[in-house]
């Protein structure tokens, strides 16, 4: 176990900032800022979200990390307009969030292709529903290069795999061009290998685009991957109990180094301690 | 070796299978003719049937064939054809929004669901006199008689189809911006098509049954009019080939209706 100030000591060591490093453009993403939010569902005991406070900047990728049930994806559906907040609000690059928008995109824990369509129409939807039909012809083409599917647009969604299907989700939430991304868990259906490939695309693909990136997982693995900040969410009700930046260059986040490993361990023994889990009974997913 | 020699007759089976079903189907419509021609034969050999002669398919068929050329069986079909596409028409925009309303809404399925099974089971041909009272011409009456019958069939199925829409579909669409409009016609119609007209085939079944005693009401042109016709004309020849014709349209139309169903089944097998 480390202290806190270790820890945050730690982090200060663990590389280069994500600014320095030469794949950043100037961000295309909006910035995020989630004022005195609370929620409680009607037939629940107490609150299952309460005074949320937190900015995220332009092109920041920040992880939600909690164990089931602590609100991490009810947050989540707030941010994306899906789901309207009883306390405070979600504000994106100065406007409230009344509703869903192809601004800020939501990608769901299962692909939901529409199994009645091409790899291609389903890319093109976020376009067609905007009233952007006339950009399809470029567009798609390009996001569908972007996931390496290029030699799939016109194959049935149903005849690609779990992770290709994934790919033509996260191609389909790209198309319009939004300025957020927020990812409910969208690799925990898949294999170790495809998940951890698309992991890695994602954060790329994000960062190659400036996006801001809110992802919500459990796995800390996940979050010290992908996340350049981690807020770990405390149950009951859900609250941000703390906030981390994981200062590790690309290379380093493919897990294989020392830094990785001991990222992965301040990030492990924080979130046990909020989370209320026995460290060594915690899955070693490294 | 076993191998080497079970190679030819393996080559062989694609074709064979290939072949099994139109020599099955060749089998049912041999033996269906041949207990007709029984029949005929029976019919024939009676004293007290002797008149009913005709009934056989040998004079049906020949009479068949006479009236196709002069045209009479196209003269008789499409007042039928009218009608029951017009009945459908009329069940089809009755059923299909108000299935979609009752499968999106609980509270109306709840109330609607008595009420309707309770309609649904009244045979359509109870509400004849009432249609030829309420109704100016035999034929909007006869277009009413099968709308009745047809639209449950159309309704029910297509209720049940909205009942399986994957709710992801919906969010995800709202998600990425649709408005309603795109979301009745670029996200339920698609995912529900094939409910719909597996809803449309059961109830063109109903309603080709319910067309012909529905035409024997006053009207004076279609098939049920020229069976009732040609029994009083003592015409059994002509009457068995009416019988004829109504089975080979009614086929005709389910075989239609079952092609629909597979161009928009978007289901696949692989996975």
């Amino acid at each position: 176990m480390f202290d806190e100030a270790e820890m945050r000591d730690m982090s200060q060591t663990t590389g280069p900032a994500p600014a320095d490093t030469p794949r950043r453009r100037v961000p295309a993403g909006a910035h995020v800022a989630v004022r005195g939010l609370g929620h409680s569902y009607r037939r629940a005991d107490g609150p299952v979200l309460e005074a949320m406070d937190f900015e995220i900047q332009p092109g920041e990728v920040v992880a939600l990390l909690g164990r089931s049930g602590c609100g991490k994806s009810t947050l989540l559906h707030m941010l994306s307009g899906l789901s309207q907040p009883a306390l405070g609000e979600v504000v994106i690059n100065g406007n409230t969030v009344q509703g869903p928008s192809p601004r800020w995109v939501m990608m769901f824990q299962a692909p939901s292709l529409y199994p009645w369509m091409t790899v291609a129409q389903n890319v093109a939807l976020g376009l067609r529903f905007t009233g952007r039909s006339g950009q399809i012809a470029t567009r798609v083409p390009e996001v569908l290069d972007l996931v390496d599917l290029s030699a799939f647009a016109d194959r049935n969604a149903q005849e690609l795999s779990g992770g290709q299907q994934q790919r033509v989700a996260l191609a389909r939430s790209l198309a319009p061009r939004p300025e957020v991304l927020l990812l409910d868990e969208p690799f925990s259906a898949l294999d170790a290998f495809t998940r951890r490939n698309l992991q890695q695309d994602v954060r790329q693909i994000a960062r190659g685009l400036g996006l801001t990136l809110v992802l919500v997982t459990h796995d800390v693995a996940e979050a010290v991957r992908m996340a350049d900040r981690v807020l770990v969410l405390r149950a009951n009700p859900g609250r941000i109990a703390e906030d981390v930046t994981i200062e590790l260059d690309e290379p380093a986040r493919q897990g294989t180094c020392e830094a990785f490993q001991r990222a992965h361990d301040r990030l492990m023994g924080l979130y046990s301690r909020v989370a209320d889990i026995d460290t060594a009974a915690a899955p070693q997913t490294i | 070796m076993t191998a080497v020699a079970d190679a030819p007759i393996r080559a062989g089976m694609p074709s064979l299978a290939r072949l099994r079903g139109p020599l099955n189907a060749a089998i049912g419509i041999g033996l269906l003719l041949g207990l007709w021609w029984l029949g005929g034969r029976a019919v024939a050999d009676n004293p007290d049937l002797f008149a009913f002669a005709n009934f056989a398919p040998e004079p049906t068929l020949r009479r068949l064939w006479s009236m196709l050329g002069s045209g009479e069986v196209v003269e008789m079909t499409l007042p039928s054809l009218y009608r029951v596409g017009a009945g459908m028409a009329l069940a089809a925009a009755i059923g299909v929004p108000v299935g979609i309303l009752i499968g999106r809404m609980a509270r109306l399925r709840e109330i609607t669901n008595i009420p309707f099974q309770f309609l649904r089971m009244i045979s359509p041909l109870s509400w004849m006199p009432i249609a030829v009272m309420a109704f100016d011409t035999w034929d909007g009456a006869i277009v009413f008689l099968i709308a009745v019958a047809a639209v449950w069939p159309i309704l029910f199925s297509t209720a049940a189809g909205l009942r399986r829409i994957d709710p992801a579909w919906l969010k995800v669409a709202r998600n990425l911006g649709a408005n309603p409009f795109h979301m009745l016609f670029v996200v339920i119609l698609p995912a529900i098509a094939v409910d719909i007209l597996t809803g449309i085939r059961l109830a063109l079944g109903v309603a080709w049954v319910v067309l012909v005693p529905a035409e024997y009401l006053g009207v004076t042109s279609g098939l049920g009019y020229a069976i009732n016709d040609a029994r009083d004309t003592l015409d059994y020849d002509r009457l068995a080939a009416t019988v004829v014709v109504i089975g080979v349209i009614g086929f005709a139309l389910d075989s239609a209706a079952s092609a629909a169903i597979r161009k928009f089944n978007w289901v696949r097998d692989t996975h």
